[in-house]
């Protein structure tokens, strides 16, 4: 090959390289390019939506100071089923500094209590309807301080009837205190109570004593243990035992204080045993599985089933009535008091199981309280006559002063 | 002392917490004090932890009837005591929550304690048998009512009792059974509940005020008027 033949060939080589270089350059940028512009296009089509609108900030009545409540009406876009409005966000500004999202809403929401505010600080609120990808945001409020009040006013006829139904218990031991004797209904599970323990002592059997399966802050077992208290006296007297299984450790102390002191106050010191009170398992139904088992080896002759139960209720009566045991129960929770009465010889419904202890007790000022207790009774029997009868005819003949009546009792006794 | 300290406690906390209700800046002295009340329990939990390990090793020592039950109680009672302060098995290590998925602890708790909690609750379903055999026999007119209720009701609440009464024209449709059965629930059953309900708080109240002023002090042991 002559020199001017290679150069001519080397020229070709390279222009032909160059060409084949740029022509893929050119190649890489045309895949690329439709991508980033189909990606710009998406990211940039934003579909606009009307930010939220008259949004107020206002103090919470009665608190400590720790609650704003907001208001707004909703975007205008965000309309039912095809709402491009995916949610709101709620931003604060803290004494003049940035603003702060504090919380997402679902769409169509038009309300927000802030419950992390702080008393002496000045907020700022903005709420932006969010669509995907985009904020608009309203109007910021007016800047606010929380407040405090001392008195939470609307609980006002909540503390009136507290005060009559309260101020009737004092009275009526007051009045006890003084010497008046005092009515009573005879409740049959109570005066059966003597005849249940005399029936253990005959057979020669145990006393079961269940005190359900919550704890000391529950006022169903403080009931429980008061009543406890006076049947242990009688245990006591006869010389019985008692055997109390217990699912709380607290309570295991406090029934063994009970049991205790009832047996020196018999002036047998020496028959109490702390093995009388035992802890089975705080576990629900590890319990019944512990107590359905001593009832079933143990035979008791008397079982009281009095406290908080729940669905272990059932399984401990049915097995105490299998083995033919004679059985008080006592609970305050409606739903298992049907159980109860199915299963058990005496039930002590609701309230009964409150007024047990000052029952069994018999001193003046206990069943003083029982009088007062009545005193609440009698005025919701009235009220409730009076607001069914307010109904019924505001109903059927539409009076308007029968409807006014039932919206004051309905203010007066609501609780929200 | 030992009984007056006490029922100072009681009278100065349940007046306090009374006047917490109405009082904004004291609203949440109540959840305060329930915390109190917890890391108490936690405590006495000690207590009644020990006095299950002495009562079933007592048991042993004495063979006592059915000593049996008693080793598997103490087996059981120390093997998840190992494994939950060691925290056997836990992905995590000691560091990580006890009942972290894969610690033997929660595997424990999964695989034995739960079926058998659920063997003793499907008991019930038996126990409600039997218990409704006896109640609802036809002894006395009360007892008559009261089995004419629940048939309506347990038939209103099965496909059977729409079933047999959906030939009952709309106009009618107060006797079918669904509907008779949802009437006798909101009416009569609401209303007896709500008025067990009144006299429950009404109790409650009472109750509480004879422990407040100390008339009520049974659930502390010793003498009444001591």
């Amino acid at each position: 090959m002559t020199p001017t033949r290679l150069h001519i060939f080397r020229v070709i080589s390279i222009s032909t390289i160059c060409v084949l270089l740029l022509a893929s350059l050119a190649l890489s940028q045309d895949e690329a390019t439709p991508t980033t512009n189909l990606s710009t296009e998406i990211d940039t089509v934003i579909i606009e939506v009307a930010a939220p609108t008259s949004l107020i900030a206002t103090d919470h009545k009665y608190d400590n100071g720790e609650r704003i409540n907001l208001q707004w009406v909703p975007s205008i876009d965000d309309l039912p089923g095809i709402s491009t409005v995916v949610g709101y966000r709620i931003y604060r500004q803290d004494d003049g500094g940035a603003a702060e999202a504090i919380a997402d809403l679902p769409a169509k929401a038009n309300h927000y209590r802030d419950e992390n505010t702080e008393l002496g600080h000045t907020y700022i609120y903005s709420v932006a309807a969010l669509t995907d990808g985009a904020e608009f945001v309203s109007n910021p409020t007016e800047s606010i301080s929380p407040e405090r009040e001392w008195i939470d006013f609307s609980k006002r006829y909540l503390f009136l009837i507290a005060l009559i139904v309260g101020g009737a218990v004092i009275y009526f031991i007051e009045i006890a205190r003084r010497g008046k004797k005092l009515f009573v209904r005879k409740i049959a599970g109570l005066e059966a109570v003597d005849d249940a323990v005399g029936r253990a002592t005959e057979m020669g059997r145990p006393i079961l004593f269940i005190p359900g399966i919550q704890d000391m802050d529950d006022v169903q077992t403080l009931a429980g243990l008061t009543i406890l208290g006076r049947i242990s006296k009688t245990i006591a007297d006869y010389d019985t035992e008692i055997f109390m299984p217990v699912s709380r450790s607290l309570v295991m102390t406090a029934g063994r204080e009970i049991i205790k002191s009832s047996y020196q106050t018999a002036g047998r010191p020496d028959k109490y045993s702390d093995d009388m009170v035992t802890y089975i398992t705080d576990e629900q139904f590890g319990y019944v599985a512990a107590v359905d088992g001593i009832m079933v080896r143990e035979k008791p002759a008397t079982i009281f089933l009095l406290g908080a139960f729940f669905a272990e209720s059932l399984i401990l009566a049915e097995t105490g009535n299998y083995i033919g045991a004679i059985q008080i129960a006592g609970t305050a929770r409606p739903a298992q008091l049907p159980f109860f009465i199915a299963a058990c010889d005496f039930t002590l419904i609701g309230e009964e199981l409150f007024a047990a202890s000052a029952y069994l007790s018999g001193e003046p000022k206990q069943l003083g309280s029982l009088k007062g207790q009545d005193v609440g009774k009698a005025i919701a029997m009235v009220i409730l006559v009076i607001g069914a009868l307010a109904t019924t005819i505001g109903t059927a003949w539409n009076i308007a002063s029968m409807n006014s009546l039932v919206d004051i009792l309905k203010t007066i006794f609501s609780t929200s | 002392m030992k009984r007056q300290i006490p029922l100072f406690i009681t009278f100065f906390v349940g007046t306090l917490l009374i006047f917490s209700v109405f009082i904004p800046p004291m609203e949440t002295w109540g959840e305060n004090f329930t915390l109190f009340f917890d890391i108490i329990a936690v405590f006495a939990f000690f207590l009644g932890a020990g006095n299950l390990v002495r009562v079933h090793v007592g048991k042993l020592k004495k063979r006592k009837a059915d000593w049996g039950f008693s080793i598997v109680t103490l087996i059981g009672f120390g093997f998840m005591l190992f494994v939950g302060l060691l925290k056997i098995g836990n992905p995590g290590g000691i560091a990580a929550d006890v009942t972290a998925p894969g610690s033997w602890f929660q595997e424990m708790f999964n695989y034995v304690i739960n079926p058998l909690q659920s063997t003793m609750y499907a008991l019930l379903a038996f126990f409600v048998a039997s218990a409704s055999y006896r109640a609802f026999r036809a002894k006395n007119r009360e007892a008559t009512i009261l089995l004419i209720a629940a048939f309506v009701i347990l038939l209103g609440r099965t496909p059977l009792g729409m079933l047999l009464t959906a030939w009952i024209p709309d106009s009618l449709s107060f006797f079918q059974i669904p509907n008779m059965a949802v009437w006798i629930m909101n009416s009569f059953n609401l209303a007896g509940q709500r008025a067990i309900l009144i006299g429950i708080s009404l109790g409650v109240v009472a109750m509480s005020l004879r422990l407040i002023l100390g008339v009520e002090r049974t659930y502390l042991g010793g003498d009444d008027n001591g």
